[in-house]
């Protein structure tokens, strides 16, 4: 399925704003992700599996925050981010 | 480029620049920015090999991590395994025991480890937590004996996240006869000893002061700012305390005395930085700041000093020859001052809170702005490229 990211994690997609992956949970399609493209899980999910803050997932346009949510093969996920700060 | 260069490594809120002198560091040129955007607490060159720099950051709202050059910069690589406590169960703030559970906020001071060991690397985070490394940066493993630790939930304010950028472990000193031996502080923690190579640390704060709790300091709960084994003897340590300046002779004991008192009244001896002498262990240089009231964390009265004690700290030279005269609301902060290697025309550089950096060639008797118009400072390392 397609997934896009935030630019902010375009270091780990060689620029791509969009990017292939697989998996029935989010879970698991987040370990997809790592696998292609190597750290990015980790700027996605702290070290206790939870969403860091500011990181929001939006699946088929709906926000979630759990990592066991079922995807569909046809979901779009979208992994975007609310710059904030100064 | 030539084959070795002298450099100041900075870390900024905004990403790290490194500044090459030229000869005779009469020119400086300055390079970068690295980790644009991303926050760099600090930026370390490996003493051993003149080649491994590795940079502490934290990219927004990404996390932290931990880089590495092996090209002076040219080329980066994102640690494969960065720093990570361990999985648990995050409990309400003041139930905290241990790191287990929490995530690692900010990756905050780089340490080289013992010349014996080559490639071992020491990183301090908050919360308070000590992470190492055995192959120059790449993968890092919780020290256990730090992040694990009983007393861990009194090094952080009872578990809670008191001081401005949270607990934060720092000032990792290795020191060079042994490799097992180590000292750190925690800020607010205090300052603490190993001589198991972290496996178990004790406490190393009687005849620190801490106004900031009524009644008798105890163990734990100090707040040491910067502390350093001062590089001309491994015997004698130095600390910027909270609550002023002192100085420790391990070889005589565990009591720090405090040699800031010997400060002018008007400047007062609280500060975030503590900088050795290459080769005189009597020497240390301090930068005071605005310690009253409010603590607005700039130089008294917008008149910015380096103070240099060339005895220990008996007495204190005000070093501000070439510096502002007024209106200079600036500090500098824990990891913000360095010294060079040269015995006699010592180099000392600080950075500052305004993004200026300061050199002295004459171990701090006059002043030159090498550059400015970077970010905020967070920190100034000396390393030489080979």
């Amino acid at each position: 399925m397609k997934v896009r990211v935030a630019s902010v994690l375009f270091e780990y997609t060689d620029n791509r704003p969009m990017v292939e992956a697989r998996g029935a949970t989010l879970a698991a399609l987040l370990e997809d992700l790592d696998r292609r493209h190597p750290g990015l899980r980790f700027r996605i999910v702290d070290e206790q599996d939870r969403l860091r803050a500011h990181m929001n997932v939006f699946v088929g346009g709906r926000p979630t925050r759990n990592l066991d949510a079922k995807l569909a093969p046809d979901d779009e996920v979208c992994i975007l981010q609310a710059l904030s700060g100064g | 480029m030539p084959t070795s260069v002298k450099s100041l490594l900075v870390g900024t809120t905004k990403g790290a620049f490194i500044l090459d002198a030229g000869p005779g560091r009469r020119t400086w040129k300055l390079r970068g920015p690295f980790h644009f955007g991303q926050v760099v607490n600090d930026v370390r060159l490996d003493p051993r090999d003149g080649r491994t720099l590795l940079a502490s950051a934290t990219g927004g709202h990404l996390g932290p991590t931990v880089y590495a050059s092996l090209d002076r910069g040219k080329s980066w690589n994102e640690a494969k395994t960065p720093p990570k406590f361990e999985k648990g169960k995050e409990r309400p703030p003041g139930k905290q025991k241990d790191t287990r559970g929490l995530a690692v906020k900010s990756c905050f001071w780089l340490e080289p480890g013992h010349v014996d060991e080559p490639g071992v690397w020491y990183l301090g985070t908050t919360p308070a937590g000590m992470f190492r490394s055995a192959d120059g940066g790449r993968n890092w493993k919780g020290v256990a004996g730090v992040n694990e630790s009983k007393v861990w939930a009194l090094w952080n304010s009872n578990g809670g996240n008191a001081t401005p950028g949270g607990a934060i472990f720092h000032s990792i000193q290795v020191d060079p006869r042994d490799k097992r031996h180590l000292y750190a502080s925690i800020s607010v923690g205090g300052t603490c000893e190993s001589v198991d190579g972290g496996r178990s640390w004790k406490p190393l704060n009687k005849g620190v002061e801490s106004d900031f709790f009524p009644g008798e300091p105890g163990d734990w709960g100090h707040d040491p700012h910067c502390m350093i084994i001062h590089p001309a003897n491994p015997d004698q340590l130095y600390q910027q305390n909270h609550c002023g300046s002192y100085a420790l002779d391990r070889s005589k004991g565990e009591r720090w005395t405090r040699i800031g008192r010997n400060m002018p009244k008007s400047i007062g001896d609280i500060g975030f930085v503590m900088v050795g002498h290459p080769s005189d262990p009597r020497t240390v240089w301090v930068f005071p700041m605005d310690g009253t009231k409010v603590w607005p964390r700039t130089s008294p009265d917008g008149k910015p000093a380096v103070y240099r004690t060339r005895d220990g700290g008996a007495s204190w030279q005000r070093c501000d020859k070439g510096l502002p005269r007024e209106h200079a609301w600036h500090t500098v902060k824990r990891q913000c001052m360095c010294a060079d290697r040269d015995p006699k025309r010592t180099g000392v550089y600080y950075g500052t809170t305004s993004g200026e950096v300061w050199a002295s060639l004459d171990g701090a008797d006059s002043w030159t702005r090498i550059s400015s118009g970077l970010p905020h400072v967070y920190s100034l390392r000396f390393g030489e490229f080979r």
